[in-house]
């Protein structure tokens, strides 16, 4: 453990002396910030809409969690499938193109604890960057009556989901040597991750259950709505759980060699 | 102490090194020769845990690099073909972390850095940025992580490389010093250094290992140079030989 969070320590202050990870906050909170204000706006002109309508059943249904909060969450999911990849695909490809990944396999250390410090630095970026674009609930709070757990359901959801798409990303990096194809095929895995149930919608059957099950977005929606289900969050633990086991397997291969 | 024995190593279908055996004694420094793509490289990744070997076992202080590894690797201060630095962290950033790894105790970790800094040559270099530090430091930098845990035995590969002449000296005069009752194996091609600053030399040739003397019971009247080239020579000669039998052979079948 002691060994992991010296690898970790040693990672998150590597983020923070290149540009990458500015680059990546400011991009995430940028458009973060830019989707929140046109929800807003576009949730305020409706409102006034209903009010010259006059049409007290719909105003009371309008709800602001439903209309700003939810698709911004989903939104922002949408930008850690682009963004997560480019955090992550330096991880191991660049240990090996560098030669320092003789360093860390010969040093007296588990190849699970280097993987364990690599995710916690990463893990630790992606939650104090989901922390920053916790701004805009907080906005919400001080001059509107949102609810607070849904909200708060939902940025769960996030982090989950971020920290999901984390360990995928530390699984593609660390097969190949070259960060362009670690972040290519880390793109493409959670996008696939993404996408799996839409066969789901005109087929039926097992399949279908299966493949809603797999899909990240089906229990991503529910935490977003609120729903705060042990399901949903097995489901993370476990994508988390067998990508990190892969890449441990993937690290120690180069020993099998 | 570094125990070889009978390691070979296969990438697929190639073989690498073929049961090469040789003992590195504890306070002597051995030379390990032989041309490029000799497989000094692939015994050196071996020795230190890197790649496992396809058979043959090697040990540390008799410890078993494989079974034993943890234990092993404690032991063992490497410094790779090139440098692993990071080029984006400052030498005395990038000395702790590496200290860190090799399980040097907190308290003691000041003196670590400083002994290390001071014997590689790096005072007023500390808070350089690896990555913009010239081949030489980068050398000396590769040299100071491989010893700053203080191990019984020092695994160089290359450390005069790509040096000037009087880089290479110092480097040498380094590596004298650091011997002591520490066990080093070093990896070269450049023949004088051998014969300067070793103990023992093992000429490795085409995987196999052609040569294992004492300097000192070398013939005084024939160079380094000479036994080298014979040693390689005499390899070419029995695999000629040997594929000439075989010729032979097939030949024989066919009449």
């Amino acid at each position: 453990m002691k060994n992991a969070l010296t690898i970790a320590g040693k990672e998150l202050a590597g983020y923070f002396v290149q540009p990458v990870a500015y680059v990546v906050m400011g991009v995430f909170l940028a458009l973060a910030g830019f989707f929140f204000f046109e929800l807003l706006s576009y949730f305020q002109i409706t409102l006034n809409m209903y009010a010259a309508m006059q049409n007290a059943g719909v105003l009371e249904r309008i709800n602001l969690n439903q209309r700003v909060i939810e698709p911004l969450l989903h939104n922002l999911s949408i930008v850690l499938v682009i963004l997560v990849p480019a955090i992550t695909m330096r991880t191991f490809a660049e240990e090996k193109r560098t030669g320092t990944y003789e360093l860390l396999l010969t040093a007296p250390i588990r190849t699970g604890e280097i993987v364990a410090g690599k995710f916690i630095a990463s893990a630790a970026f992606m939650l104090i960057m989901i922390a920053l674009a916790g701004i805009f609930p907080v906005i919400l709070a001080a001059f509107g009556n949102p609810e607070i757990g849904v909200m708060v359901s939902g940025y769960i959801g996030l982090a989950l989901l971020s920290l999901a798409f984390v360990s995928v990303g530390l699984f593609t990096s660390s097969l190949t040597q070259n960060q362009i194809i670690a972040a290519i095929s880390c793109f493409g895995a959670l996008l696939l991750l993404f996408v799996i149930s839409w066969p789901a919608q005109t087929g039926g059957g097992r399949v279908a259950g299966a493949l809603r099950y797999l899909s990240l977005t089906e229990h991503f929606s529910q935490m977003v709505t609120g729903i705060l289900d042990t399901s949903d969050i097995i489901y993370f633990l476990s994508l988390i759980l067998l990508a990190l086991f892969l890449t441990q397997r993937s690290v120690e291969s180069a020993r099998w060699r | 102490m570094i125990e070889v024995k009978n390691l070979t190593k296969l990438y697929g279908s190639f073989v690498a090194v073929s049961d090469v055996s040789f003992k590195a004694e504890r306070g002597s420094i051995l030379g390990f020769l032989g041309p490029n793509g000799a497989g000094k490289t692939t015994t050196m990744r071996v020795i230190t845990g890197y790649m496992p070997a396809t058979s043959g076992t090697v040990l540390v202080d008799g410890l078993d690099i494989f079974t034993q590894s943890l234990e092993a690797r404690r032991r063992i201060g490497y410094l790779p073909e090139n440098p692993p630095l990071y080029s984006d962290m400052r030498v005395e950033a990038y000395l702790r972390f590496v200290a860190r790894l090799r399980g040097v105790p907190r308290a003691k970790m000041d003196e670590a850095l400083d002994h290390a800094i001071q014997v590689c040559g790096l005072s007023g270099m500390a808070h350089r940025i690896c990555g913009q530090l010239s081949k030489g430091y980068r050398q000396r930098v590769g040299l100071a992580q491989a010893l700053i845990h203080d191990p019984p035995v020092l695994v160089l590969d290359e450390p005069t490389i790509g040096l000037d002449p009087r880089q290479i000296h110092e480097i040498r005069e380094l590596i004298r010093k650091l011997s002591g009752d520490r066990t080093v194996v070093l990896s070269t091609h450049i023949l004088p250094e051998v014969s300067q600053i070793c103990d023992k030399v093992v000429i490795i040739s085409d995987g196999h290992v052609v040569l294992e003397e004492q300097i000192a019971k070398l013939p005084a009247e024939t160079s380094l140079e000479q036994v080298f080239l014979d040693a390689i020579s005499r390899e070419r000669h029995v695999e000629t030989a040997s594929a000439e039998e075989e010729l032979e052979e097939v030949g024989a079948g066919h009449t």
